[in-house]
C-alpha cells in the first residue's frame, strides 16, 4: 500500500508540477495582473479597477467578442455541413478504401498552418487565382481582390483549415453505428431518409458535437488568420488582445480581455457538458 | 437510381479533395515559378529558388531552431505526458478527476490566452524570453495530446500482464521498463511525432514567447510583408510540408497498428 502510494507520487509529481507552474499559476497570475495600473515601472505596483471600468464602458470590445463568437459558430457550422456528407460517404459508400480515402482528406491539415493561410491570400488577391478566373469568364473587368480583407475571407480560410478535423470525429461516430440497426429499420418498412433521421443522425450526434468544438475553441481564439486575410472588416477579439501586448502596450487591459475570453470559453464548455448529458453521451466517447 | 447517387457522392468527395489540395498545390507550383513575384500568370519553370535556399542563412537558422525546439519540447512532453497517463489510467486516487481535468485544460483554452498568460508570467518573474520559454509553451500544449494517445493504448491492454510480471518477481520499475513501456511504445512514438509536428508548426503561442532566436513559423510570418522574399520562403515550406506529411503518415500508421 505504501509502495503503491510512493510509485504514484513519483509518476504524478513531475507532470503535475509542470502544469501547476506553467498552466495554473500563469492563469491566476493573469487574473491578478488585470488589476494592475500598468505593466512596467511604478505602475506595476499600483492596483486599480480602471481596466474593468474601461472594458464595461467600451461596448466595442463586447461587440467584437460577440462577433468573434458568431464567426467561430459560423465556421464550425460550415465545417459540419461540408464534413458530414463526406464522412457519410466514406462510411456507407466507400467500402474497404474508407481509411485511405479519409487519410487523403486529413493530409492537407498536417501542412503548415501559416502557409495555408498565405495560399488563400494568393487565391483571393488581385493577381490571384480567383480574380484571374473571374476575369477569364468575364465576371470581373479588372484585376481586383476577391473577398480578401473581409470577414468572409476569414471564415473561408478557417473553414478550409478545420474541415478535416471535423470529418474525423463524425467518421468515428458513424463507424460505430451497428449496420444491423439500419437493416432492421429497412425490414420494418422504414424509408431510407427516415432511417437516416431517426437512427443514423441521432447516433452520430456525439461526433458532430465533438467536431463542432474542435473548430469552435481554436477559432474563437484566432488572431493569426484575421491578421493575414481579415483586414479591418475581418478583425477578431484575439486581435485586440494581441494588440494590447504588441502595440498598445497596455498589458493589464490585455490580461483582462484574455480573462474574459477564458471565462466565455468555460461558460460555453459548461453548456457543452450540459448538452451532452441531455443527449446521454459520455465525454470519453467523444475522443474515440 | 442507386448507381446515380453513388457517383454523385464520388463527385462530392473529389470536389472536396480538390478544394483541400488546391491551396497547397498552388504553393508547390509557385516554388518552381520563374518570377520573383508570387502572382499569376506563371512565368515558366525554374529550380533557382531551391538553389537559393542554401544562401538563405537566417531562414536556415530559424529552421535549425525549430528542429531543436521541436525535438527537445516533444521529448519532455512525451516523457511527462506518459507519466501522467500511467498515473491516470493505472491508479485510483483522490483528486484524480481534478488532475485529469487540469491536464486536459490546455486543449480547450484558446492559444492566445495561453500565450498571453505565459508572457505575463515570464515578465513577472523577469525571465528573459528565448527558445526555452517557447519550449515551455509547447510542452504545456502537447502534454494533453500525449496523455490521450498513450492513455488510449494503456486502457487497451489489461494490467494483468503487469501483475503477472510482478508475481514472477519483477520490481515495479522493472515491469514498467520491460513490459509496460515496450507494449505502449507505438503510442509513445506516435505521441512524440505528433508533438514534434505541432511544435514545429506552432505560431500563435510562440509569437508571444519568442526572444531573439526565432522559430521557422515566426520567421515566415515576419517575411510575409516582404514580397521579394516570398519565393524562397514558399520553397522551403514546400519541402517542410512534404517532410511533415511523411512523418505524420508514419505516426498515424503506428497509432493504428497499436
Amino acid at each position: 500500500m505504501r509502495d503503491t502510494r510512493s510509485r504514484l507520487l513519483i509518476l504524478i509529481t513531475p507532470p503535475a508540477l509542470l502544469l501547476i507552474m506553467f498552466f495554473v499559476l500563469p492563469m491566476l497570475n493573469m487574473a491578478t495582473f488585470s488589476f494592475r495600473q500598468g505593466a512596467f515601472g511604478e505602475e506595476r505596483h499600483m492596483w486599480t479597477l480602471a481596466h474593468y471600468r474601461e472594458f464595461l464602458r467600451n461596448t466595442a470590445f463586447q461587440r467584437l467578442l460577440g462577433r468573434s463568437i458568431a464567426m467561430a459558430f459560423e465556421t464550425s457550422l460550415y465545417c459540419i455541413i461540408l464534413a458530414y456528407p463526406l464522412a457519410y460517404f466514406l462510411i456507407f459508400r466507400a467500402g474497404e478504401r474508407r481509411v485511405a480515402l479519409l487519410t487523403l482528406v486529413l493530409v492537407p491539415a498536417w501542412t503548415s498552418f501559416l502557409l495555408r493561410i498565405l495560399a488563400w491570400k494568393l487565391i483571393l488577391s488581385s493577381e490571384g487565382l480567383l480574380s484571374g478566373l473571374l476575369q477569364a469568364v468575364g465576371l470581373l473587368a479588372e484585376p481586383k481582390p476577391v473577398l480578401l480583407y473581409s470577414r468572409a475571407a476569414v471564415v473561408v480560410a478557417l473553414t478550409y483549415s478545420w474541415l478535416p478535423f471535423v470529418a474525423l470525429p463524425i467518421f468515428a461516430a458513424l463507424e460505430r453505428i451497428d449496420p444491423h440497426l439500419l437493416e432492421a429499420a429497412a425490414d420494418l418498412g422504414c424509408p431510407p431518409w427516415r432511417a437516416f433521421l431517426r437512427v443514423t443522425l441521432p447516433l452520430s450526434l456525439p461526433g458532430v458535437v465533438a467536431g463542432f468544438f474542435f473548430v469552435f475553441i481554436p477559432t474563437l481564439g484566432e488572431w493569426v488568420t484575421p491578421a493575414l486575410v481579415g483586414g479591418v472588416d475581418g478583425i477578431m477579439y484575439g486581435n485586440i488582445i494581441q494588440d494590447q501586448f504588441v502595440r498598445g502596450l497596455n498589458w493589464p487591459m490585455g490580461a483582462l480581455m484574455s480573462l474574459v475570453m477564458l471565462l466565455a470559453m468555460l461558460v460555453l464548455l459548461g453548456l457543452l457538458v450540459w448538452l451532452l448529458k441531455a443527449l446521454h453521451v459520455e465525454l470519453g466517447d467523444l475522443i474515440g | 437510381m442507386r448507381r446515380r447517387f453513388f457517383s454523385a457522392a464520388w463527385a462530392y468527395y473529389i470536389l472536396l479533395v480538390i478544394f483541400l489540395y488546391l491551396p497547397i498545390g498552388l504553393l508547390i507550383v509557385f516554388s518552381f515559378n520563374d518570377s520573383p513575384m508570387v502572382v499569376f500568370p506563371l512565368k515558366g519553370f525554374t529550380l533557382k529558388w531551391y538553389g537559393a535556399l542554401a544562401q538563405a542563412r537566417e531562414m536556415l537558422a530559424a529552421l535549425r531552431n525549430s528542429l531543436i525546439l521541436g525535438l527537445a519540447s516533444s521529448a519532455v512532453a512525451t516523457f511527462l505526458g506518459t507519466m501522467a497517463a500511467l498515473a491516470a489510467v493505472r491508479y485510483r486516487f483522490p483528486g484524480r478527476g481534478v488532475f485529469m481535468a487540469v491536464s486536459a485544460m490546455p486543449l480547450v483554452i484558446p492559444y492566445v490566452v495561453l500565450g498571453v498568460a505565459l508572457l505575463i508570467l515570464f515578465s513577472t518573474f523577469n525571465i528573459e524570453r528565448s527558445l526555452f520559454t517557447v519550449g515551455i509553451g509547447h510542452i504545456v500544449i502537447n502534454i494533453p495530446y500525449v496523455m490521450l494517445i498513450v492513455g488510449a493504448r494503456l486502457v487497451g491492454f489489461p494490467s494483468s500482464l503487469e501483475e503477472a510480471a510482478m508475481d514472477l518477481g519483477a520490481t515495479y520499475w522493472g515491469t514498467l521498463r520491460r513490459v509496460t513501456i515496450p507494449i505502449a511504445m507505438p503510442a509513445i512514438v506516435a505521441a512524440f511525432l505528433t508533438s514534434f509536428t505541432t511544435s514545429f508548426d506552432e505560431f500563435a503561442v510562440s509569437f508571444f514567447l519568442t526572444g531573439t532566436e526565432v522559430t521557422l513559423p515566426i520567421y515566415v510570418y515576419s517575411q510575409l510583408r516582404f514580397p521579394s522574399r516570398l519565393p524562397v520562403v514558399i520553397t522551403l515550406s514546400a519541402i517542410v510540408m512534404t517532410g511533415s506529411v511523411a512523418l505524420l503518415l508514419f505516426a498515424e500508421s503506428l497509432r493504428r497498428k497499436g
